[in-house]
């Protein structure tokens, strides 16, 4: 925006200008601040301040962040959520985005027929709702229909069966391979597109050197669309840290069993709104999603200074 | 092509079937079984309905024993909502930042992108009090104006770069002929965008027709439930009666694959036109 965009405009009178701007900007930057910035922002201060049973507020700086990290009460479930947290996101990136990552390269290799097709199909769990997810690998994965054990059987590793939602060992990994499963279109869809983007001269010239597919996939395609991985993976962080609808309604809100799945947005909510085991607590729900907005601020200040600066831009 | 060539093509092929399979046969399981009695579904889950399996009893006790259609109306209006003042007003945004000066435009323009990169739903207790104050608690216009605020960054990033687009010389010819400056945006521009609605749609509508969370902590009464959160409870409700959970989740999976396989070449094209770059 650097050019005078067009000589007519930068010949406004101011007043009709400041009134253009009102009349578009004014919608956008009114809903926008009202009910997503000033929202953040009051969460974070409202995470200094208690409430006693009565409802009344009183400062007390930074106390709750001491109990949340300090007090065993809350410093167990809380390390524990955001362990879980990182497991799932570790899972996310050595699962869904390699997959993603190895579809699009078949999707771009030429001649194949039915792109379209398979790319219409592989997204299409990433269109529905998670909850709708959750419940219905819950249902396949549940030894009471016997449609997964079935299908193991069937191949001749009925033996390797186990209620993997069920168990405290597996329930996480299982959780998160399902929300692999359903966004694995994302990944897929981004890379196919900056694979795309490669122009044809670059290809043709690594094929007539006498490179293989293979090569002048891992050689010449896949260090052009770096920057788009790398974006993919702060995109699935992002994603992965404010997680909770699957846990949710598949584990429900004490995300079990013995909140062996318990991550970040879960134990958020349950500060938040309480249930069985506890009361809702307003200011200390608010302190959860400051600590979870400085973590997803951390992880996009990482992205940005060691990972973007460093990633060169290739124009075509 | 030689033979070489064929058999590596046919691998491809047997890769990308596999994973297709394994992308739908979920769904597809799960919306066959729905039209199923009970006894089919547990004893040949994998085998498709026929005359003596078929069955609606499933459907039947979903609309007989929840407000089905209430929420998919609640769904239908937030979305829809939602979506038509997430595109007016960041298209009308998107404009002003992109065609005229103003000091203070980039520093606004980031200050719109925040949203893009940071969850609203962190400030989740703050819009709760804020709702329950302005007497907004429970009702739908509280979501839309969540989904709004939440919509905007990522529909001003996108139609920026497509206005960006836009041949200069359309809007200054119209500015010589003394065309007023809001008809040149309704008339001239907008119309312009239609291409770009469907990649707007894909990062508008999906999230909100799928959110649960704002839905579960800003509506309480049945009336005011969407499909993701009546149906998350009605299965919560029902988890032994297979019939009714089967059928509840095909009926919230159904509509959104047809509208997908409708529009499916649009939203691709808009995913891999280079939207988010």
């Amino acid at each position: 925006m650097a050019e005078p965009i067009s000589h007519v405009t930068a010949q406004m009178p101011r007043a009709k200008l400041a009134g253009l701007l009102l009349f578009f900007l004014g919608p956008a930057v009114v809903i926008y601040s009202l009910f997503s910035i000033y929202p953040l922002v009051a969460t974070m201060a409202l995470s200094t301040y208690t409430s006693d049973p009565s409802g009344a507020r009183s400062f007390v700086g930074l106390a709750n962040f001491a109990t949340l990290l300090g007090d065993a009460l809350w410093s167990k479930p809380f390390w524990n959520a955001l362990g879980n947290n990182l497991i799932f996101f570790v899972v996310h990136m050595c699962v869904q985005n390699p997959v993603g990552i190895a579809l699009a390269g078949l999707l771009s290799l030429p001649r194949v027929r039915l792109k379209g097709f398979y790319r219409t199909v592989m997204f299409l769990p990433t269109m529905l709702s998670v909850v709708i997810v959750g419940f219905s690998w819950n249902l396949i994965l549940s030894p009471l229909w016997g449609v997964a054990s079935g299908a193991l059987k069937a191949v001749g590793l009925g033996s390797l069966f186990a209620p993997w939602l069920g168990l405290e060992s597996s329930a996480l990994v299982t959780l998160s391979l399902i929300s692999v499963w359903q966004f694995v279109g994302i990944p897929m869809m981004l890379v196919y597109a900056a694979l795309l983007n490669i122009p044809e001269e670059l290809i043709d010239a690594a094929r007539v050197d006498g490179l293989g597919q293979f090569r002048i996939f891992f050689h010449i395609k896949l260090p052009l669309v770096l920057p788009t991985i790398s974006l993919v993976s702060v995109l699935t962080f992002v994603a992965n840290f404010n997680a909770f609808d699957l846990i949710y309604s598949v584990k429900g809100a004490l995300a079990g069993p013995n909140f062996a799945t318990d991550i970040l947005g879960t134990f958020f909510y349950r500060t938040f709104f309480g249930n069985q085991l506890q009361l809702g607590n307003p200011t200390m729900g608010a302190a959860v999603a400051t600590v979870m907005f400085f973590i997803i601020l951390l992880g996009l200040c990482l992205y940005l200074f060691l990972v973007q600066r460093r990633i060169r831009r290739y124009a075509f | 092509m030689t033979r070489d060539q064929r058999a590596r093509s046919i691998g491809v092929h047997l890769v990308l079937i596999a994973y297709s399979l394994l992308a739908v046969g979920p769904i597809l399981l799960v919306v066959m079984n729905s039209f199923k009695v009970r006894s089919a579904i547990f004893g040949s889950p994998l085998a498709p309905p026929d005359a003596s399996t078929f069955s609606l009893i499933g459907y039947e006790k979903v609309f007989r024993s929840s407000h089905i259609l209430l929420y998919y109306s609640n769904s239908l209006i937030v979305t829809l909502v939602s979506m038509a003042l997430v595109l007016l007003f960041g298209a009308m945004a998107a404009w002003a930042l992109t065609e005229y000066r103003f000091r203070g435009s980039t520093a606004l323009a980031l200050f719109l992108s925040i949203g893009i990169m940071v969850p609203i739903r962190l400030g989740s207790v703050a819009i709760l009090n804020m709702m329950r104050s302005a007497g907004l608690n429970d009702t739908l216009t509280a979501l839309v104006l969540v989904y709004v605020a939440q919509g905007l960054p990522m529909s001003i990033f996108i139609l920026s770069e497509f206005i960006q687009q836009i041949p200069k010389d359309l809007r200054d010819a119209a500015r010589c002929d003394g065309v007023p400056e809001t008809r040149i945006f309704f008339e001239v521009v907008a119309p312009l965008l239609r291409p770009a609605i469907a990649t707007v749609a894909v990062f508008t509508i999906v999230p909100i027709w799928n959110d649960l969370w704002f839905p579960l902590i800003l509506t309480s009464s049945d009336s005011t439930h969407t499909v993701t959160l009546g149906v998350q409870q009605f299965l919560g409700q029902y988890i032994t009666d297979w019939n009714s959970v089967l059928a509840a989740l095909s009926m919230a999976i159904l509509p959104v694959v047809v509208i997908y396989v409708i529009l499916s070449r649009q939203l691709i094209a808009g995913l891999t036109s280079g939207a988010v770059k």
